[in-house]
């Protein structure tokens, strides 16, 4: 349990998934103009995300190693990914119609979940390192409550920067990168925390 | 002839997957910290852009529109598995470093949406070379990084060569200080020169319009 929870404080921190490893950047660039949809995001990124460590942990150890499969990994956790939010949209639109409406205003679209390479990259790195199951899920959620606390922080740093004047050529991308920036040598501070 | 050349301008330089689109960031951010590691995942890139591309539309032609999203994915992630295994056989030591990016290449955005706007309505060659540029657009970017990366943040350049050359590549290194500015090696360095890239890029572009 405590090995879980080393893990966990280590891929919040010390790996972050946004500033250390670059995974997840598309939707923290894209989505995160807004502070409600920059939440939306979070929770359906992190919901996602350890769903899919948990479940490519058992299709890793239970079909592909046991057949000699590893080569199609990659092929199946993308479908795995793909149909783990297509049936989570469709679990949500039959059970809250009402929150389903609202996702679209939160920014939630289904491909920015699937193309989001976090939950790619964290299933490919969970099988890497070699977890064991729990490890996995430790992991996967981890990851996800980097992801989200990044793009929260991302999304408050943006509407303060609204109010400040850039120069022309920064306008727009390259301010962001650069506040990106500032963002991951902030999180280098809690390298070695670990030990 | 005037179409191509439209292509081909698109690609490197006026919808640059890299610096435009601002897609692909994690291969391009998190490989481009030494010249050898960009490299090759540009090369990768650019060969899995123009095979793919070729493939889905010659697929296309006798598939149902409806399953083309599918199609296109697996044909990606098949020229990525086959790309992955020819590193993993002949560079392992380079298939350690850029292995993990090589396969999010998949998720990249520009991948997918590129296949689906070329091949619809293009024939196969335009296809090809609307990947080869898309590819190339994003190779001189990130070997760019991997340049300024490696140059101003360790002070040397050519280094580890021998990973993609062999024992040959050891000589190549090129040292002009011992001590860089370490900070554009860490991550925040990616964050950083990509952004003050796409400043550079804003202010070419500004002044020739």
């Amino acid at each position: 349990m405590s090995d879980g929870i080393a893990i966990l404080l280590t891929t919040v921190f010390v790996n972050n998934l946004v500033t250390i490893q670059f995974l997840g950047l598309c939707p923290l660039l894209g989505a995160s103009q807004k502070f409600d949809s920059a939440i939306g995001i979070a929770v359906g990124t992190a919901f996602v995300l350890t769903l899919a460590s948990a479940v490519s942990y058992i299709i890793e150890s239970c079909i592909l190693s046991p057949l000699d499969l590893q080569y199609l990994r990659l092929v199946i956790f993308i479908i795995l990914i793909v149909s783990l939010v297509r049936i989570s949209e469709i679990i949500i639109r039959a059970t809250q119609p009402r929150l389903h409406a609202l996702l679209p205003i939160f920014g939630i679209s289904v491909p920015l979940i699937i193309t989001n390479c976090a939950v790619l990259g964290v299933a490919l790195i969970n099988v890497r390192e070699a977890h064991s199951f729990l490890q996995s899920i430790f992991f996967g959620f981890g990851a996800a409550i980097g992801f989200a606390l990044v793009l929260i922080l991302f999304a408050a740093i943006q509407r303060q920067q609204r109010a400040s004047v850039v120069p022309k050529v920064f306008r727009g991308a390259a301010i962001n990168m650069i506040t990106a920036g500032l963002l991951s040598l902030a999180f280098m501070g809690f390298t070695g925390m670990g030990q | 002839m005037k179409k191509f050349s439209k292509i081909a301008r698109d690609g490197i330089w006026q919808q640059n997957p890299a610096l435009v689109q601002l897609l692909g960031l994690c291969p391009l951010l998190a490989v481009s910290n030494s010249f050898v590691t960009a490299f090759s995942l540009g090369i990768v890139t650019v060969l899995v852009l123009t095979i793919s591309n070729v493939v889905i539309s010659i697929i296309r032609l006798i598939l149902n529109e409806d399953l083309s999203l599918t199609t296109q994915i697996t044909v990606l992630a098949t020229c990525l598995i086959l790309s992955d295994i020819a590193l993993q056989a002949w560079y392992f030591e380079l298939h350690h470093r850029i292995g993990l990016f090589v396969a999010l290449i998949v998720t990249n955005c520009s991948l997918l949406s590129r296949a689906e706007l070329s091949s619809s309505s293009n024939p196969i060659i335009s296809s090809a070379i609307d990947g080869l540029m898309m590819g190339l657009g994003f190779f001189w970017v990130i070997v760019l990084m991997g340049t300024i990366r490696e140059g101003l943040g360790s002070g040397t350049l050519f280094s580890n060569m021998h990973m993609l050359l062999g024992p040959a590549g050891k000589n190549l290194e090129i040292t002009f200080s011992h001590n860089g500015f370490l900070l554009l090696v860490l991550p925040p360095g990616a964050f950083l020169s990509l952004g003050f890239l796409i400043a550079l890029k804003n202010f070419l572009f500004d002044n020739r319009d």
